[in-house]
Protein backbone atom coordinates (compact mmCIF):
# COMPACT_ATOMS: atom_id res chain seq x y z
CA UNK A 1 0.00 0.00 0.00
CA UNK A 2 0.93 3.56 -0.40
CA UNK A 3 1.17 5.43 2.54
CA UNK A 4 0.41 8.69 0.37
CA UNK A 5 -2.59 7.41 -1.05
CA UNK A 6 -3.60 6.59 2.44
CA UNK A 7 -3.26 10.34 3.41
CA UNK A 8 -5.02 11.59 0.86
CA UNK A 9 -7.96 9.46 0.96
CA UNK A 10 -7.91 9.27 5.21
CA UNK A 11 -7.67 5.84 6.09
CA UNK A 12 -5.20 3.55 7.77
CA UNK A 13 -5.40 -0.15 8.10
CA UNK A 14 -6.47 0.70 11.37
CA UNK A 15 -10.05 1.85 10.66
CA UNK A 16 -11.12 1.20 7.43
CA UNK A 17 -14.49 2.30 6.39
CA UNK A 18 -16.94 -0.78 6.05
CA UNK A 19 -19.92 -1.08 3.52
CA UNK A 20 -18.29 0.50 0.67
CA UNK A 21 -17.90 0.45 -3.18
CA UNK A 22 -15.05 1.65 -4.31
CA UNK A 23 -14.69 2.77 -8.14
CA UNK A 24 -11.20 2.00 -9.45
CA UNK A 25 -10.78 3.63 -13.21
CA UNK A 26 -7.66 4.85 -15.73
CA UNK A 27 -8.02 6.67 -19.08
CA UNK A 28 -5.00 6.81 -21.30
CA UNK A 29 -2.66 5.14 -18.54
CA UNK A 30 -2.31 2.06 -16.47
CA UNK A 31 -4.41 2.06 -13.02
CA UNK A 32 -3.18 -1.58 -11.64
CA UNK A 33 -1.21 0.64 -9.28
CA UNK A 34 -4.56 1.14 -7.92
CA UNK A 35 -5.32 -2.33 -7.83
CA UNK A 36 -2.01 -3.57 -6.20
CA UNK A 37 -2.34 -0.07 -3.65
CA UNK A 38 -5.95 -1.80 -2.36
CA UNK A 39 -4.79 -5.69 -2.55
CA UNK A 40 -1.65 -4.68 -0.06
CA UNK A 41 -4.06 -2.47 1.75
CA UNK A 42 -6.69 -4.80 2.86
CA UNK A 43 -4.38 -7.67 3.46
CA UNK A 44 -2.12 -5.44 5.89
CA UNK A 45 -5.88 -4.88 7.51
CA UNK A 46 -6.32 -8.01 8.55
CA UNK A 47 -9.28 -8.08 6.27
CA UNK A 48 -10.49 -11.77 4.41
CA UNK A 49 -10.00 -10.97 0.56
CA UNK A 50 -11.62 -12.67 -2.56
CA UNK A 51 -9.59 -11.19 -5.79
CA UNK A 52 -11.11 -12.16 -8.52
CA UNK A 53 -7.99 -11.77 -11.52
CA UNK A 54 -8.76 -11.89 -14.68
CA UNK A 55 -5.75 -9.88 -16.27
CA UNK A 56 -2.59 -10.92 -14.70
CA UNK A 57 -1.04 -14.32 -13.35
CA UNK A 58 -0.72 -14.75 -9.63
CA UNK A 59 3.19 -14.52 -9.59
CA UNK A 60 2.55 -10.92 -11.06
CA UNK A 61 0.53 -9.73 -7.99
CA UNK A 62 2.95 -12.10 -5.59
CA UNK A 63 5.74 -10.08 -7.10
CA UNK A 64 4.28 -6.36 -6.66
CA UNK A 65 2.60 -7.41 -3.57
CA UNK A 66 6.21 -8.69 -2.15
CA UNK A 67 7.48 -5.09 -3.20
CA UNK A 68 4.74 -2.89 -1.21
CA UNK A 69 5.14 -5.52 2.06
CA UNK A 70 2.47 -8.52 1.45
CA UNK A 71 2.81 -12.27 0.78
CA UNK A 72 -0.21 -13.68 -1.37
CA UNK A 73 1.92 -17.12 -0.95
CA UNK A 74 1.19 -16.42 2.91
CA UNK A 75 -2.18 -15.30 2.95
CA UNK A 76 -3.56 -17.68 0.14
CA UNK A 77 -1.96 -20.32 2.67
CA UNK A 78 -3.66 -19.69 6.00
CA UNK A 79 -7.17 -18.44 4.49
CA UNK A 80 -6.95 -14.87 4.59
CA UNK A 81 -6.54 -14.58 0.55
CA UNK A 82 -9.06 -16.42 -2.02
CA UNK A 83 -7.56 -15.95 -5.22
CA UNK A 84 -9.47 -16.50 -8.57
CA UNK A 85 -6.87 -16.90 -11.77
CA UNK A 86 -8.86 -16.37 -14.70
CA UNK A 87 -6.04 -17.10 -16.60
CA UNK A 88 -5.91 -20.65 -15.36
CA UNK A 89 -8.66 -21.69 -14.23
CA UNK A 90 -10.56 -20.62 -17.75
CA UNK A 91 -8.65 -23.36 -19.84
CA UNK A 92 -10.19 -25.22 -16.76
CA UNK A 93 -14.08 -24.50 -17.71
CA UNK A 94 -13.52 -26.34 -20.54
CA UNK A 95 -11.93 -29.78 -19.48
CA UNK A 96 -14.54 -30.24 -16.76
CA UNK A 97 -18.04 -32.16 -16.56
CA UNK A 98 -20.38 -29.93 -17.54
CA UNK A 99 -22.22 -30.32 -14.82
CA UNK A 100 -19.73 -28.98 -12.36
CA UNK A 101 -20.69 -25.29 -11.75
CA UNK A 102 -17.61 -22.75 -12.29
CA UNK A 103 -16.81 -19.65 -11.59
CA UNK A 104 -16.40 -18.80 -15.29
CA UNK A 105 -19.08 -20.76 -16.86
CA UNK A 106 -20.23 -17.98 -19.07
CA UNK A 107 -17.41 -18.69 -21.38
CA UNK A 108 -18.72 -22.29 -22.30
CA UNK A 109 -22.09 -20.42 -22.99
CA UNK A 110 -23.25 -19.31 -26.45
CA UNK A 111 -25.07 -16.37 -25.43
CA UNK A 112 -23.44 -15.60 -21.84
CA UNK A 113 -26.30 -15.29 -19.72
CA UNK A 114 -25.26 -13.94 -16.50
CA UNK A 115 -22.47 -14.15 -13.81
CA UNK A 116 -24.35 -15.84 -11.16
CA UNK A 117 -21.83 -18.87 -10.82
CA UNK A 118 -19.28 -15.88 -9.98
CA UNK A 119 -21.48 -14.32 -7.88
CA UNK A 120 -21.84 -17.92 -6.39
CA UNK A 121 -17.67 -18.32 -6.23
CA UNK A 122 -17.54 -14.83 -4.32
CA UNK A 123 -20.70 -15.37 -1.78
CA UNK A 124 -18.86 -18.72 -0.78
CA UNK A 125 -15.25 -17.31 -0.60
CA UNK A 126 -16.47 -14.43 1.64
CA UNK A 127 -19.34 -15.62 4.02
CA UNK A 128 -18.68 -15.69 7.67
CA UNK A 129 -17.18 -18.63 8.87
CA UNK A 130 -19.49 -20.20 11.44
CA UNK A 131 -17.29 -20.55 13.94
CA UNK A 132 -18.31 -17.59 15.86
CA UNK A 133 -15.20 -16.26 16.45
CA UNK A 134 -14.02 -13.30 13.97
CA UNK A 135 -10.96 -14.45 12.45
CA UNK A 136 -10.53 -11.68 9.69
CA UNK A 137 -11.87 -8.19 10.19
CA UNK A 138 -14.64 -7.44 7.08
CA UNK A 139 -14.79 -9.34 3.87
CA UNK A 140 -13.29 -7.55 0.85
CA UNK A 141 -13.68 -8.22 -2.57
CA UNK A 142 -11.47 -7.00 -5.38
CA UNK A 143 -11.35 -7.15 -8.93
CA UNK A 144 -8.93 -6.97 -11.88
CA UNK A 145 -11.03 -5.82 -13.77
CA UNK A 146 -14.14 -5.27 -15.01
CA UNK A 147 -14.04 -4.48 -18.61
CA UNK A 148 -12.23 -7.68 -19.65
CA UNK A 149 -15.70 -9.39 -18.72
CA UNK A 150 -17.30 -7.02 -21.82
CA UNK A 151 -14.63 -7.95 -23.89
CA UNK A 152 -15.54 -11.82 -23.40
CA UNK A 153 -18.92 -11.28 -24.59
CA UNK A 154 -20.78 -10.45 -21.05
CA UNK A 155 -23.26 -7.60 -21.36
CA UNK A 156 -22.69 -4.39 -19.52
CA UNK A 157 -26.17 -4.96 -17.64
CA UNK A 158 -25.26 -8.74 -16.41
CA UNK A 159 -21.91 -7.29 -15.31
CA UNK A 160 -23.82 -4.49 -13.48
CA UNK A 161 -25.90 -7.09 -12.00
CA UNK A 162 -23.13 -8.88 -10.55
CA UNK A 163 -21.60 -5.80 -9.05
CA UNK A 164 -25.23 -5.37 -7.30
CA UNK A 165 -25.28 -8.79 -5.57
CA UNK A 166 -21.93 -8.39 -4.90
CA UNK A 167 -22.71 -5.11 -2.84
CA UNK A 168 -26.24 -6.23 -1.55
CA UNK A 169 -24.07 -9.00 -0.39
CA UNK A 170 -20.72 -8.02 0.78
CA UNK A 171 -21.28 -4.70 1.70
CA UNK A 172 -24.49 -4.34 2.68
CA UNK A 173 -24.94 -7.31 4.65
CA UNK A 174 -21.66 -8.35 5.93
CA UNK A 175 -20.26 -5.01 6.19
CA UNK A 176 -17.66 -5.56 3.54
CA UNK A 177 -16.11 -3.25 0.98
CA UNK A 178 -16.14 -3.87 -2.82
CA UNK A 179 -13.30 -2.57 -5.06
CA UNK A 180 -13.34 -2.94 -8.96
CA UNK A 181 -11.21 -1.40 -11.83
CA UNK A 182 -12.90 -0.60 -15.00
CA UNK A 183 -11.07 0.82 -17.75
CA UNK A 184 -12.38 3.87 -20.01
CA UNK A 185 -11.40 3.55 -23.25
CA UNK A 186 -12.40 7.03 -24.05
CA UNK A 187 -13.56 5.92 -27.27
CA UNK A 188 -17.03 7.23 -28.23
CA UNK A 189 -17.85 4.08 -29.78
CA UNK A 190 -17.67 1.56 -26.56
CA UNK A 191 -21.48 2.29 -24.88
CA UNK A 192 -21.18 -0.74 -23.51
CA UNK A 193 -18.11 0.54 -21.26
CA UNK A 194 -19.63 3.40 -21.14
CA UNK A 195 -22.83 2.12 -19.48
CA UNK A 196 -20.85 -0.01 -17.09
CA UNK A 197 -18.33 2.67 -16.35
CA UNK A 198 -21.10 5.48 -15.37
CA UNK A 199 -23.50 2.51 -14.11
CA UNK A 200 -21.12 1.60 -11.35
CA UNK A 201 -19.90 5.73 -10.92
CA UNK A 202 -23.79 5.57 -9.92
CA UNK A 203 -23.25 3.07 -7.10
CA UNK A 204 -19.70 3.93 -6.20
CA UNK A 205 -19.30 5.74 -3.02
CA UNK A 206 -15.49 6.71 -3.90
CA UNK A 207 -14.08 7.09 -7.25
CA UNK A 208 -10.77 6.74 -7.87
CA UNK A 209 -9.58 8.11 -11.57
CA UNK A 210 -6.14 8.10 -12.67
CA UNK A 211 -5.45 9.96 -16.02
CA UNK A 212 -2.65 10.48 -18.15
CA UNK A 213 -1.66 14.09 -18.41
CA UNK A 214 -3.43 15.93 -21.16
CA UNK A 215 -0.21 16.99 -22.64
CA UNK A 216 1.43 13.52 -22.82
CA UNK A 217 3.83 11.60 -21.48
CA UNK A 218 6.18 12.87 -18.47
CA UNK A 219 9.42 11.17 -17.07
CA UNK A 220 8.36 12.42 -13.78
CA UNK A 221 5.19 13.13 -13.26
CA UNK A 222 3.19 9.68 -14.62
CA UNK A 223 -0.74 10.79 -14.46
CA UNK A 224 -2.87 12.76 -12.61
CA UNK A 225 -5.14 11.11 -9.88
CA UNK A 226 -9.08 12.31 -9.36
CA UNK A 227 -10.65 11.32 -6.71
CA UNK A 228 -14.60 11.87 -6.27
CA UNK A 229 -16.44 11.37 -2.39
CA UNK A 230 -20.00 10.62 -3.75
CA UNK A 231 -21.92 9.41 -0.61
CA UNK A 232 -19.48 10.74 2.44
CA UNK A 233 -20.07 9.00 5.59
CA UNK A 234 -20.45 12.25 7.67
CA UNK A 235 -23.12 14.66 5.01
CA UNK A 236 -22.72 17.38 7.89
CA UNK A 237 -18.79 17.60 7.79
CA UNK A 238 -17.62 19.80 4.97
CA UNK A 239 -16.51 17.39 2.50
CA UNK A 240 -14.18 18.05 -0.19
CA UNK A 241 -15.92 16.14 -2.93
CA UNK A 242 -13.47 16.27 -5.29
CA UNK A 243 -9.51 16.58 -5.00
CA UNK A 244 -7.06 16.12 -7.81
CA UNK A 245 -3.15 15.23 -7.38
CA UNK A 246 -0.51 14.46 -10.11
CA UNK A 247 1.83 11.14 -9.30
CA UNK A 248 5.06 9.37 -9.90
CA UNK A 249 5.16 5.94 -9.75
CA UNK A 250 8.76 4.77 -8.16
CA UNK A 251 10.01 0.84 -7.74
CA UNK A 252 8.07 0.30 -4.66
CA UNK A 253 6.23 3.95 -3.58
CA UNK A 254 3.76 5.85 -5.62
CA UNK A 255 4.73 9.50 -4.69
CA UNK A 256 1.54 11.96 -5.02
CA UNK A 257 2.06 15.93 -5.02
CA UNK A 258 -0.65 19.01 -5.54
CA UNK A 259 -0.87 19.76 -9.78
CA UNK A 260 2.07 21.69 -11.03
CA UNK A 261 4.28 20.96 -7.50
CA UNK A 262 6.52 18.41 -8.70
CA UNK A 263 9.82 17.92 -7.10
CA UNK A 264 11.13 18.07 -10.74
CA UNK A 265 10.13 21.06 -11.72
CA UNK A 266 10.62 23.12 -8.94
CA UNK B 1 -37.22 44.48 3.35
CA UNK B 2 -37.36 44.36 7.18
CA UNK B 3 -35.12 40.98 8.33
CA UNK B 4 -38.23 39.09 9.01
CA UNK B 5 -39.67 39.80 5.62
CA UNK B 6 -36.45 38.26 3.84
CA UNK B 7 -36.73 34.90 6.54
CA UNK B 8 -40.65 34.90 5.89
CA UNK B 9 -39.66 35.01 2.00
CA UNK B 10 -36.73 32.81 1.92
CA UNK B 11 -38.90 30.44 3.99
CA UNK B 12 -41.52 30.90 1.27
CA UNK B 13 -39.32 30.28 -1.65
CA UNK B 14 -38.33 27.29 -0.25
CA UNK B 15 -41.32 25.55 0.36
CA UNK B 16 -42.36 27.17 -3.31
CA UNK B 17 -39.62 25.25 -5.03
CA UNK B 18 -40.23 21.73 -3.41
CA UNK B 19 -44.10 22.25 -4.14
CA UNK B 20 -43.97 23.73 -7.50
CA UNK B 21 -42.15 20.35 -8.05
CA UNK B 22 -44.92 18.12 -7.19
CA UNK B 23 -47.74 21.05 -7.75
CA UNK B 24 -48.36 19.53 -11.74
CA UNK B 25 -48.85 15.74 -10.33
CA UNK B 26 -48.44 13.26 -12.63
CA UNK B 27 -44.39 11.37 -13.46
CA UNK B 28 -41.89 14.15 -12.21
CA UNK B 29 -38.67 13.47 -13.60
CA UNK B 30 -34.95 13.66 -11.75
CA UNK B 31 -32.58 13.41 -14.16
CA UNK B 32 -28.97 13.32 -11.91
CA UNK B 33 -25.20 12.05 -13.28
CA UNK B 34 -22.22 10.88 -11.64
CA UNK B 35 -20.40 14.08 -10.43
CA UNK B 36 -24.18 15.47 -9.14
CA UNK B 37 -26.41 12.98 -7.83
CA UNK B 38 -30.30 12.92 -7.27
CA UNK B 39 -31.06 10.69 -4.15
CA UNK B 40 -31.09 13.56 -2.26
CA UNK B 41 -33.63 15.50 -4.12
CA UNK B 42 -35.58 12.59 -4.66
CA UNK B 43 -35.49 12.09 0.01
CA UNK B 44 -36.40 15.91 -0.11
CA UNK B 45 -39.22 15.50 -2.10
CA UNK B 46 -40.63 11.96 -0.47
CA UNK B 47 -40.44 14.08 2.94
CA UNK B 48 -42.16 16.96 1.63
CA UNK B 49 -44.82 15.08 0.49
CA UNK B 50 -45.08 12.85 3.52
CA UNK B 51 -45.50 15.43 5.49
CA UNK B 52 -48.21 16.62 3.87
CA UNK B 53 -50.02 13.14 4.93
CA UNK B 54 -49.75 11.30 1.68
CA UNK B 55 -48.28 8.04 2.23
CA UNK B 56 -45.73 6.55 0.26
CA UNK B 57 -44.40 4.35 -1.84
CA UNK B 58 -41.27 3.52 -2.95
CA UNK B 59 -39.47 0.73 -5.15
CA UNK B 60 -36.21 0.57 -4.07
CA UNK B 61 -33.46 -1.13 -6.69
CA UNK B 62 -30.45 0.26 -5.91
CA UNK B 63 -30.10 0.78 -2.25
CA UNK B 64 -31.13 -1.07 0.71
CA UNK B 65 -33.94 0.01 2.76
CA UNK B 66 -32.01 0.96 5.56
CA UNK B 67 -29.76 3.06 4.04
CA UNK B 68 -32.55 4.64 1.89
CA UNK B 69 -34.43 5.35 5.20
CA UNK B 70 -31.33 6.77 6.82
CA UNK B 71 -32.02 10.36 7.82
CA UNK B 72 -35.57 10.40 7.59
CA UNK B 73 -36.98 10.70 11.38
CA UNK B 74 -39.89 7.86 12.80
CA UNK B 75 -42.80 10.48 11.53
CA UNK B 76 -41.59 10.32 8.28
CA UNK B 77 -40.45 6.63 8.50
CA UNK B 78 -44.03 5.40 9.19
CA UNK B 79 -45.29 6.59 6.09
CA UNK B 80 -43.48 4.60 3.96
CA UNK B 81 -43.99 1.79 2.38
CA UNK B 82 -40.19 0.51 0.68
CA UNK B 83 -40.91 -2.24 -1.66
CA UNK B 84 -37.74 -4.34 -1.67
CA UNK B 85 -35.88 -5.24 -5.32
CA UNK B 86 -32.39 -4.52 -4.04
CA UNK B 87 -31.75 -7.68 -1.80
CA UNK B 88 -32.69 -10.36 -4.60
CA UNK B 89 -34.21 -8.88 -7.58
CA UNK B 90 -33.15 -11.79 -10.21
CA UNK B 91 -34.23 -14.32 -7.63
CA UNK B 92 -30.45 -15.68 -7.93
CA UNK B 93 -30.95 -16.90 -3.99
CA UNK B 94 -33.88 -18.55 -4.63
CA UNK B 95 -34.97 -18.75 -1.57
CA UNK B 96 -38.61 -17.00 -2.50
CA UNK B 97 -37.97 -13.65 -0.20
CA UNK B 98 -38.13 -11.47 -3.39
CA UNK B 99 -40.77 -9.93 -4.72
CA UNK B 100 -42.63 -12.53 -6.68
CA UNK B 101 -42.79 -11.81 -10.83
CA UNK B 102 -39.78 -9.51 -10.55
CA UNK B 103 -39.35 -5.74 -11.32
CA UNK B 104 -41.97 -5.78 -13.85
CA UNK B 105 -44.97 -7.58 -11.18
CA UNK B 106 -44.08 -5.32 -8.63
CA UNK B 107 -44.17 -1.96 -10.83
CA UNK B 108 -47.19 -3.12 -12.04
CA UNK B 109 -48.61 -3.83 -8.90
CA UNK B 110 -48.17 -0.38 -7.79
CA UNK B 111 -50.39 0.92 -10.45
CA UNK B 112 -53.59 -1.69 -8.84
CA UNK B 113 -52.80 -0.17 -5.67
CA UNK B 114 -57.06 0.20 -4.13
CA UNK B 115 -55.75 2.27 -1.05
CA UNK B 116 -58.10 5.63 -0.92
CA UNK B 117 -55.89 9.24 -0.61
CA UNK B 118 -53.41 11.15 -2.40
CA UNK B 119 -50.46 8.82 -2.70
CA UNK B 120 -46.27 9.34 -4.17
CA UNK B 121 -44.75 6.72 -6.02
CA UNK B 122 -40.65 7.08 -6.12
CA UNK B 123 -38.97 4.73 -8.14
CA UNK B 124 -35.39 4.06 -7.16
CA UNK B 125 -34.36 4.21 -9.97
CA UNK B 126 -35.94 4.70 -13.13
CA UNK B 127 -32.74 3.82 -15.11
CA UNK B 128 -32.20 0.65 -13.17
CA UNK B 129 -35.68 -0.45 -14.48
CA UNK B 130 -35.02 0.95 -18.05
CA UNK B 131 -31.83 -1.37 -18.28
CA UNK B 132 -33.82 -4.51 -16.76
CA UNK B 133 -37.30 -3.76 -18.82
CA UNK B 134 -38.15 -2.96 -22.40
CA UNK B 135 -38.54 0.33 -22.83
CA UNK B 136 -41.82 0.34 -24.64
CA UNK B 137 -43.00 -1.70 -21.18
CA UNK B 138 -41.77 0.53 -19.11
CA UNK B 139 -43.50 3.70 -20.90
CA UNK B 140 -46.45 2.10 -20.72
CA UNK B 141 -46.81 1.05 -17.21
CA UNK B 142 -45.26 4.51 -16.14
CA UNK B 143 -48.36 6.30 -18.15
CA UNK B 144 -51.08 3.81 -16.35
CA UNK B 145 -49.24 4.61 -12.92
CA UNK B 146 -49.40 8.47 -13.13
CA UNK B 147 -52.43 8.77 -14.57
CA UNK B 148 -54.51 6.66 -11.89
CA UNK B 149 -56.58 8.94 -10.63
CA UNK B 150 -58.34 9.16 -13.95
CA UNK B 151 -58.98 5.57 -14.32
CA UNK B 152 -60.80 5.71 -10.57
CA UNK B 153 -64.09 6.99 -11.43
CA UNK B 154 -64.41 8.00 -7.57
CA UNK B 155 -61.44 9.99 -6.82
CA UNK B 156 -61.82 13.98 -6.16
CA UNK B 157 -59.58 16.37 -8.14
CA UNK B 158 -57.49 17.15 -5.77
CA UNK B 159 -55.99 13.43 -5.19
CA UNK B 160 -53.73 13.25 -7.60
CA UNK B 161 -51.22 11.09 -8.05
CA UNK B 162 -47.33 11.90 -7.95
CA UNK B 163 -44.61 9.55 -9.11
CA UNK B 164 -41.01 9.97 -8.85
CA UNK B 165 -38.65 8.88 -10.89
CA UNK B 166 -34.95 8.96 -10.76
CA UNK B 167 -32.93 8.69 -14.25
CA UNK B 168 -29.66 8.20 -14.59
CA UNK B 169 -28.60 10.26 -17.29
CA UNK B 170 -25.46 9.00 -18.74
CA UNK B 171 -27.08 5.36 -19.30
CA UNK B 172 -29.17 5.82 -21.86
CA UNK B 173 -29.53 7.09 -25.28
CA UNK B 174 -31.66 9.83 -26.91
CA UNK B 175 -34.37 7.92 -27.51
CA UNK B 176 -35.30 6.19 -24.23
CA UNK B 177 -34.21 9.61 -22.67
CA UNK B 178 -36.48 11.52 -25.03
CA UNK B 179 -39.88 8.98 -24.11
CA UNK B 180 -39.61 9.53 -20.46
CA UNK B 181 -38.71 13.18 -20.88
CA UNK B 182 -42.25 13.60 -22.89
CA UNK B 183 -44.17 11.30 -20.17
CA UNK B 184 -43.09 13.68 -17.45
CA UNK B 185 -44.94 16.67 -16.36
CA UNK B 186 -42.20 18.09 -14.27
CA UNK B 187 -38.26 17.80 -15.19
CA UNK B 188 -35.50 18.61 -13.30
CA UNK B 189 -31.68 18.41 -14.62
CA UNK B 190 -29.47 18.65 -11.82
CA UNK B 191 -25.67 20.02 -12.46
CA UNK B 192 -23.90 22.70 -10.79
CA UNK B 193 -20.64 24.63 -10.38
CA UNK B 194 -17.93 25.10 -7.92
CA UNK B 195 -19.55 22.50 -5.46
CA UNK B 196 -23.26 24.11 -5.64
CA UNK B 197 -25.60 21.99 -6.90
CA UNK B 198 -28.35 23.32 -9.23
CA UNK B 199 -31.49 21.84 -10.36
CA UNK B 200 -32.89 23.16 -14.14
CA UNK B 201 -36.62 22.63 -13.98
CA UNK B 202 -39.48 22.06 -17.28
CA UNK B 203 -42.66 22.43 -16.36
CA UNK B 204 -45.13 21.02 -18.59
CA UNK B 205 -48.26 22.69 -17.91
CA UNK B 206 -51.45 21.76 -19.61
CA UNK B 207 -52.71 23.63 -22.89
CA UNK B 208 -49.50 26.23 -21.81
CA UNK B 209 -46.06 26.12 -23.32
CA UNK B 210 -43.16 24.53 -21.32
CA UNK B 211 -41.71 26.80 -18.90
CA UNK B 212 -38.02 26.80 -17.58
CA UNK B 213 -36.41 27.36 -14.12
CA UNK B 214 -33.18 27.15 -12.90
CA UNK B 215 -32.51 27.13 -8.93
CA UNK B 216 -29.49 27.01 -6.62
CA UNK B 217 -29.80 24.53 -3.82
CA UNK B 218 -28.09 22.36 -1.33
CA UNK B 219 -29.70 19.79 0.66
CA UNK B 220 -29.38 19.43 4.41
CA UNK B 221 -28.77 16.39 6.59
CA UNK B 222 -32.45 16.39 7.67
CA UNK B 223 -33.24 16.27 3.79
CA UNK B 224 -34.74 19.72 4.15
CA UNK B 225 -33.96 21.74 0.96
CA UNK B 226 -31.83 25.13 0.91
CA UNK B 227 -31.84 27.70 -1.71
CA UNK B 228 -28.60 29.38 -2.44
CA UNK B 229 -28.39 32.60 -4.55
CA UNK B 230 -25.70 31.08 -7.09
CA UNK B 231 -22.66 29.31 -7.36
CA UNK B 232 -20.01 31.20 -4.93
CA UNK B 233 -17.60 34.18 -6.29
CA UNK B 234 -14.81 32.78 -5.81
CA UNK B 235 -13.34 29.55 -6.24
CA UNK B 236 -13.42 27.60 -3.13
CA UNK B 237 -9.50 27.10 -1.50
CA UNK B 238 -8.21 23.82 -1.02
CA UNK B 239 -8.13 23.25 1.92
CA UNK B 240 -4.59 20.75 1.72
CA UNK B 241 -3.63 19.59 5.10
CA UNK B 242 -3.72 16.13 3.50
CA UNK B 243 -1.02 16.74 0.70
CA UNK B 244 2.02 16.12 1.79
CA UNK B 245 4.05 18.71 2.34
CA UNK B 246 6.65 19.06 0.05
CA UNK B 247 8.67 22.10 0.51
CA UNK B 248 10.02 23.45 -2.57
CA UNK B 249 13.03 25.50 -1.04
CA UNK B 250 14.93 22.09 0.08
CA UNK B 251 17.69 20.18 -2.50
CA UNK B 252 18.33 24.19 -4.32
CA UNK B 253 21.80 24.66 -5.69
CA UNK B 254 21.39 28.16 -4.45
CA UNK B 255 21.18 29.69 -1.45
CA UNK B 256 17.87 31.50 -0.73
CA UNK B 257 19.03 32.96 2.93
CA UNK B 258 21.90 34.92 4.06
CA UNK B 259 23.67 34.59 6.91
CA UNK B 260 25.09 37.68 9.46
CA UNK B 261 28.49 37.66 8.37
CA UNK B 262 27.08 37.05 4.75
CA UNK B 263 24.73 40.18 5.04
CA UNK B 264 27.56 42.35 6.74
CA UNK B 265 30.09 41.49 3.88
CA UNK B 266 27.70 42.07 1.13
CA UNK B 267 26.55 45.38 2.41
CA UNK B 268 30.01 46.60 3.01
CA UNK B 269 31.13 45.99 -0.84
CA UNK B 270 31.57 48.39 -3.28
CA UNK B 271 30.43 47.81 -6.50
CA UNK B 272 32.87 48.40 -9.44
CA UNK B 273 30.90 51.00 -11.30
CA UNK B 274 30.20 52.94 -7.88
CA UNK B 275 32.65 55.71 -7.92
CA UNK B 276 34.29 56.35 -3.97
CA UNK B 277 36.58 59.18 -3.73
CA UNK B 278 39.06 56.13 -2.53
CA UNK B 279 38.43 54.10 -5.80
CA UNK B 280 38.91 57.76 -7.80
CA UNK B 281 42.35 57.92 -5.98
CA UNK B 282 43.41 54.17 -6.46
CA UNK B 283 42.84 54.60 -10.49
CA UNK B 284 44.45 57.74 -10.55
CA UNK B 285 47.57 57.21 -8.60
CA UNK B 286 49.21 53.62 -8.74
CA UNK B 287 50.22 53.70 -4.88
CA UNK B 288 53.14 52.58 -3.74
CA UNK B 289 53.27 48.77 -3.14
CA UNK B 290 51.16 48.31 -6.13
CA UNK B 291 52.57 45.95 -8.40
CA UNK B 292 52.49 47.68 -11.86
CA UNK B 293 51.63 46.00 -14.59
CA UNK B 294 53.90 45.03 -17.77
CA UNK B 295 53.26 44.51 -21.22
CA UNK B 296 55.73 42.58 -23.47
CA UNK B 297 54.58 42.69 -27.03
CA UNK B 298 56.77 40.80 -29.53
CA UNK B 299 56.51 42.36 -33.11
CA UNK B 300 55.47 40.24 -35.79
CA UNK B 301 57.42 40.97 -39.07
CA UNK B 302 54.20 43.17 -41.02
CA UNK B 303 53.78 45.10 -38.19
CA UNK B 304 54.01 48.90 -38.84
CA UNK B 305 55.71 50.36 -35.91
CA UNK B 306 55.05 54.21 -35.90
CA UNK B 307 55.35 56.22 -32.81
CA UNK B 308 53.39 58.77 -33.58
CA UNK B 309 49.91 58.95 -32.21
CA UNK B 310 47.41 57.70 -35.21
CA UNK B 311 44.59 60.83 -33.75
CA UNK B 312 46.95 63.56 -33.89
CA UNK B 313 45.43 64.54 -37.04
CA UNK B 314 41.67 64.42 -36.02
CA UNK B 315 40.18 68.40 -35.76
CA UNK B 316 37.84 67.63 -33.16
Amino acid sequence: MFPELNNLLNTTPDQTEQGKLTLLCDAKTDGSFLVHHFLSFYLKANCKVCFVALIQSFSHYNIVGQKLGVSLTTARECGQLVFLEGLKSAVDVFFRPQEEPHPLQFLREANSGNLQPLYEFVQEALKPMDSGEAAWRCPVLLVDDLSVLLSLGVGAVAVLDFIHYCRATVCREWKGNVVALVHDSGDAEDEENDILLNGLGHQSHLILRAEGLATGFCKDVHGQLRILWRRPSEPTAQRDRSLTYQYKIQDKNVSFFAKGMSPAVL
Amino acid sequence: VTPSEGVRRGTRRILEMLESLLALGGLVLLRDSVEWEGRSLLKALIKKSALCGEQVHILGCEVSEEEFREGFDSNINSRLVYHDLFRDPLNWSETGETLPGGPLEALRALCRRTHPGPVTIALDSLSWLLLHLPCTTLCQTLHTLSHQDSCRGDSSPGEQVHVLGLLHEELHGPGPLGVLSSLAQTEVTLSGAMGQASAHVLYRRPQQRPTHQTQWFSILPDFSLELQGGPPLEPQPYPDPRVPSMDPTTHLTFNLRLSKKEREAKDSLTLPFQFSSEKQQALLCPGLGQATSHIFYEPDAYDDLDQEDPDDDLDV
